[in-house]
């Protein structure tokens, strides 16, 4: 099955969604991004159980900071699908690219600081003291 | 542990944002195992002032750091390389923790980045639950271990009072009445008989009541 899905989508391999932490999905708009999926397997068919269910609250998690920070929470969003289901993963491709041209860039790009890389300091002090 | 809550993120951003140097400081212990306040909270918070900052288009430093203890000037010092450069510090520590931090560095503002709620334990993950005010005289002994003061809503001593209901204390029905547990478990025990000696009035000179408390131990106070 040859599918194609938009080629703005940058896909990152981790074992199981449950790997993926807020703190990735975090970072990835303070580089840029402009949005951030994880597709997940179904809920209640998760190898390790749990993982998809836990990916699911830190987007939720994500979705509440990210609309504070006025990035807008929208920008990030829960898949779920089979492994057998290739034109359902291209389908989710090209809804959430559909939805990020509606929303528009990653406003810190808009606001012009993103250019300039993500902000200084932040490795620097880590874990400092 | 102490258990703590983050505060609302506009909050923490009403505060800090005339600034431009701003350092998130955790600490290891208690708000690490609560989940508030360790490195992991540090770096959500952090890239959340961040990418607030990105998207106003405002330059800003947001640091990181975390230390052993916030509660302990031996660390506190110890963090001034880390500290002074930055204009304010938002701290993810307890009260005590905050405090002492603001004590040190006396032209740094020093603002808490979590409301401190209470002593307990974690009952499952996620789950934090009261056992104790540090009330200075623990009566612990005669209610079978289950504190009165911290679990029943009136701080009733000889409980329980007229609203406990079907093991529930009046004020909802999520909360166990303390009474209820005192006399279940006495009874478990075998020690129904304690239960009909009266606690008399209790000295709350060592409470709060008595004022700021401090503690020497002279064996190795110097
Ligand atoms: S009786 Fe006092 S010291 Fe003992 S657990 Fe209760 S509040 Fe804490
Ligand atoms: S119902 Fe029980 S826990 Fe609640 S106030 Fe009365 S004695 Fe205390």
């Amino acid at each position: 099955m040859r599918l194609n899905y938009p080629v703005h989508v940058r896909i990152i391999r981790v074992p199981c969604t449950g790997k993926v932490d807020i703190l990735h999905i975090l970072r990835a708009f303070e580089k840029g991004a402009d949005g951030v999926y994880l597709v997940g397997c179904m809920e209640g068919s998760c190898f390790y159980e749990q993982g998809n269910f836990k990916a699911r609250k830190r987007v939720e998690y994500a979705q509440r900071l990210l609309e504070q920070v006025g990035t807008g929470g929208e920008r990030v969003q829960m898949f779920n699908l089979t492994s057998g289901e290739a034109p359902k993963f291209a389908q989710f491709a090209r809804e959430m690219t559909e939805r990020i041209k509606t929303l528009g860039p990653n406003p810190a790009k808009l606001a012009g600081a993103a250019s300039k890389g993500p902000a200084a300091g932040q490795a620097a002090e880590r874990g400092a003291a | 542990m102490i258990v703590a809550n983050g505060k609302p993120l506009e909050e923490i951003i009403g505060v800090v944002k005339g600034h431009r140097k701003i350092l998130v400081a955790g600490c290891n212990e208690c708000v690490t195992v609560c989940e508030v306040g360790g490195t992991k909270e540090v770096g959500i918070l952090a890239s959340a002032l961040r990418l607030h900052f990105l998207n106003q288009g405002v330059e800003a430093q947001v640091g990181e750091t975390t230390l052993q203890r916030q509660c302990d000037r031996e660390y506190v010092v110890g963090a001034r390389v880390t500290v002074e450069p930055y204009e304010i510090v938002v701290s993810v520590a307890c009260g005590v923790g905050c405090q002492f931090m603001a004590e040190e560095y006396n032209k740094v503002p020093v603002v808490p980045g979590v409301d401190t709620s209470f002593m307990g334990g974690a009952l499952e993950r996620g789950v934090w639950s009261e056992r104790c005010q540090g009330c200075g005289t623990c009566l612990l002994a005669k209610t079978a271990g289950i504190c009165p003061v911290s679990r029943c809503a009136k701080r009733v001593l000889n409980g329980p009072c007229g609203g406990s209901t079907k093991g529930k204390c009046e004020i909802s029905k999520d909360v166990d009445c303390a009474w209820q547990l005192i006399v279940d478990r006495l009874s478990s025990l075998g020690r129904m008989e304690d239960y009909e000696v009266l606690t008399p009035i209790k000295d709350w000179s060592t409470d709060r009541a008595g004022g700021p408390r401090m503690r020497i131990k002279e064996e190795v106070a110097s």
